[in-house]
């Protein structure tokens, strides 16, 4: 049972430190219980180094969070500003959701990097981070995937169990962009309902005031301290509606997008590729034999051997990282399950909150509003 | 009955709307006089409203008739009440506003351009809702004028007044056409000279404290009044926003429901339909707080203007009635034009009680309204929002309480 929470530490020599607290009964880790002080740029770098491991053979490595430098920079200038601190928040709890990813992942929890990243007290620090980010390996594999639809395979799908994923990933990648957008308007429309309200209930307190008539001009402040309440529930609302369900969608169109199924295609490209390989040294060797240089006919035979050797290893690394796949891919779609469907309920309660709350406000504002004589 | 290609939408507006519909006035419904909107037919720029009338009058040829009426038409009464210094004395019930559909219509057609680029449903349910808050929009203009005439009717003497009686009886068109550019520009000009002279005129200390105190109220009213309005609005169209929001989300969970081979699946079909439904009630809240709150706010902006012009005459009538003072005593001093100066005085003296008496009363009658319409409107509104809320908070339960079971 592994639990890790996260809690910032305020920016120090212009950077911002994250707390890791990892409490585990695993017996990989020498303590039960440990914090780590971690930069970002620490997280960018175990995801590359991850994702240089085990992307190209077929496990669904968990992109990293998104740096965006506008809000970063903000917080480095050490704004006490509303959007910094959400800022740091939406971050905090993005690379939460990132580590909890990871380790859920069996064969990733054990890498050493991963350990190393949750135990030791000191740790390297990653360069280059710039084109480690999530989008830069997702620059990176669009290019390998790019080359590899230039290079014009057309597949021997003899696997229709992957012909039928792919097109299912596809249209749930589609999908869920558009949800992703609809529910990031959602929020925004919100955050914009809350402030027209607290604006409204500021105007419906002046309006009481100047009431000459007590109770309605009572009335009236009433009104207006409802209205202030419901639109600190249309915050709150919109901060649900933002970390259960927007984010969660977003992390999935990024985890689609991480493009095992190209690698797969890759490996099949160099495994034909060596095909073809061998065939024209065999093609050569043919040839040779009539032709009466015997150092080259040894060479041409040593180069068949090493050929047959890499087609061998081309056809197993084909094998494994669609074994991989499968696995990695079954695992996704439980996960994938099981996450939406906690989110989906937790959301729902959310919802259900916020209109226990607004029965409770109305019914204490009616007989305010019966009383006025 | 509305335009060619937009069927008669589903009924959007709640129960209580369905009845008399002047919900911002407290009316006594007296059976000498009744006149209400029966019919409206929206053409393409114009609004046809069927005025119907139920009299025991004298005055009138038949108990019943109705006569077809535009909207420059009620302007024109209006008009003729501001114009007639008989009433300077009376709040002039204010003038409904210009039924404005162009935002909707283009909306309509925007969509009907767009048909091609989204899916059937897609299509019906936006045309669904469009023709929604076209008939909504269409209702609340029909309900506005129904206002006036009511006010006008319910008032002791603008009843009995002749353009008011040729309004509703006279059977053809009264040929009022709108103001030409011209006479919009004279307007333009008297309303600036009369709010130079508003300025001028009340800052006359008067003498009478009822009126100096209403004086105060009204203005800071008005103008608070009008803040409340302009905010009530923009609330209720991030309300509208978020709503159709949730509508998309209801879509695209549709398709992923219908996409999705796990056992998720079931919980996006179940959500997306929990969703379309509390958008539903989502967008009638939005709608109940734009009729009960925003539309009273509106009302009571346009009768606090009316109230404040009323002010404004009876100060004019002062300041008239002061000046006159002012000549006679100039005019007896000099001993030249005393008999006429001495008429002047006097006419300006009657004139200036006349419409002090009337607004005296107009006013406190105005606070009654006041009074009683936000007292309505307020405990509708507050029952409304509970209603929806716990309409909404049984759906998000009864599908909580479905999708628990299944985990």
């Amino acid at each position: 049972d592994q639990r890790i929470k996260k809690s910032c530490s305020d920016g120090m020599n212009a950077y911002m430190a994250y707390k890791v607290t990892t409490k585990t009964s695993l017996n990989l880790f020498n303590r039960n219980e440990f914090t780590v002080k971690r930069r970002f740029s620490d997280f960018l770098g175990l995801h590359s180094k991850l994702a240089s491991k085990y992307l190209h053979i077929g496990y669904i490595v968990p992109p990293a969070p998104e740096k965006s430098i506008v809000g970063m920079t903000k917080v480095k200038v050490g704004k006490e500003d509303l959007s910094s601190a959400e800022f740091v928040e939406k971050r905090r709890s993005a690379l939460e959701r990132y580590l909890m990813r990871t380790v859920n992942h069996p064969a990733l929890l054990k890498d050493p990097d991963v350990i190393q990243f949750l135990e030791s007290t000191e740790l390297p620090r990653a360069v280059s981070t710039q084109a480690l980010s999530g989008a830069g390996i997702l620059r990176m594999v669009n290019k390998a995937a790019e080359a590899v639809n230039k290079m014009t395979i057309k597949m021997n799908e003899s696997d229709a169990w992957f012909e039928e994923k792919q097109q299912q990933f596809e249209n749930l990648d589609v999908q869920l962009r558009k949800l992703h957008a609809s529910v990031e308007s959602l929020v925004c429309h919100r955050k914009e309902l809350s402030v027209n309200t607290a604006s409204f209930a500021k105007s419906a307190a002046m309006l009481g005031n100047s009431e000459d008539h007590t109770a309605l001009s009572r009335a009236l402040s009433q009104l207006a301290e409802v209205e202030e309440k419901i639109d600190q529930l249309h915050q709150e609302q919109a901060y649900a509606d933002f970390y259960l369900f927007s984010e969660l969608l977003g992390d999935y169109v990024r985890l689609i997008t991480a493009g095992v199924f190209d690698h797969r295609m890759k490996t099949w490209s160099k495994w034909q590729d060596a095909q073809v390989m061998l065939q024209r040294k065999r093609e050569a060797e043919a040839k040779l034999q009539y032709a009466n240089k015997p150092d080259k006919l040894q060479q041409a035979k040593e180069e068949i051997k090493e050929w047959e050797a890499k087609v061998q290893q081309g056809e197993r690394d084909f094998e494994q990282i669609s074994k991989n796949i499968r696995r990695e891919v079954g695992r996704f779609e439980k996960q994938r399950v099981k996450d939406f469907k906690v989110v989906i309920i937790k959301y729902l309660e959310s919802l259900v909150h916020t209109q226990q709350q607004l029965i409770k406000y109305w019914e204490a504002f009616l007989p305010e509003a019966k009383a006025i004589a | 009955m509305m335009q060619e290609g937009l069927d008669d939408g589903p009924d959007f507006l709640s129960e209580e709307d369905r009845g008399p519909r002047a919900v911002n006035v407290d009316l006594q419904t007296d059976a000498t006089l009744q006149v209400d909107i029966s019919d409206a037919l929206s053409e393409r720029d114009k609004v046809k409203f069927t005025v119907h009338t139920k009299s025991t009058l004298p005055n009138f040829k038949q108990n019943e008739f109705s006569v077809v009426r535009q909207h420059e038409e009620f302007i024109w009464l209006h008009d003729s009440f501001v114009e007639n210094e008989e009433y300077a004395g009376f709040i002039i019930p204010p003038a409904p506003p210009r039924p404005d559909f162009d935002a909707s219509r283009e909306k309509l057609q925007k969509l009907g351009e767009g048909e091609g680029s989204m899916t059937k449903e897609e299509f019906t349910k936006m045309k669904q809702e469009l023709e929604a808050e076209y008939l909504a929009i269409f209702k609340k203009t029909v309900a506005m004028h129904e206002v006036f005439l009511c006010r006008v009717a319910a008032h002791p003497v603008l009843r009995k007044d002749l353009n008011f009686h040729v309004f509703l009886e006279y059977n053809q068109d009264l040929s009022v056409r709108g103001k030409n550019k011209k006479e919009k520009l004279e307007d333009f000009f008297k309303n600036v000279v009369k709010s130079a002279d508003g300025v001028i005129v009340s800052g006359v200390k008067d003498v009478d404290d009822f009126f100096e105190h209403e004086k105060t109220f009204l203005l800071e009213y008005h103008n608070r009044v009008k803040d409340a309005s302009a905010k009530s609005d923009r609330m209720i169209r991030s309300h509208k926003s978020a709503a159709d929001d949730i509508n998309r989300i209801a879509s695209t969970l549709y398709t992923l429901g219908t996409q999705d081979s796990t056992d998720v699946c079931k919980f996006f079909l179940k959500v997306s339909e929990l969703f379309e439904k509390t958008r539903k009630i989502e967008a009638r809240v939005a709608a109940d707080e734009d009729l009960k709150l925003a539309d009273l706010l509106k009302y009571y902006l346009r009768e606090s203007q009316a109230a404040k012009d009323l002010l404004y005459r009876r100060g004019r009538a002062l300041v008239d009635y002061e000046n006159a003072n002012k000549a006679l005593d100039k005019a007896r001093a000099k001993n030249k034009d005393v008999l006429q100066a001495e008429t002047t005085q006097q006419v300006c003296c009657q004139k200036f009680e006349k419409i002090s008496e009337s607004a005296k009363q107009e006013l406190i009658d105005f606070k009654t309204r006041r009074v009683a319409a936000f007292r309505k409107n307020l405990v509708e509104l507050a029952e409304l929002e509970l209603k929806h809320a716990k309409g909404n908070l049984q759906l998000l339960q009864s599908c909580l309480a479905v999708l628990k079971g299944d985990t």
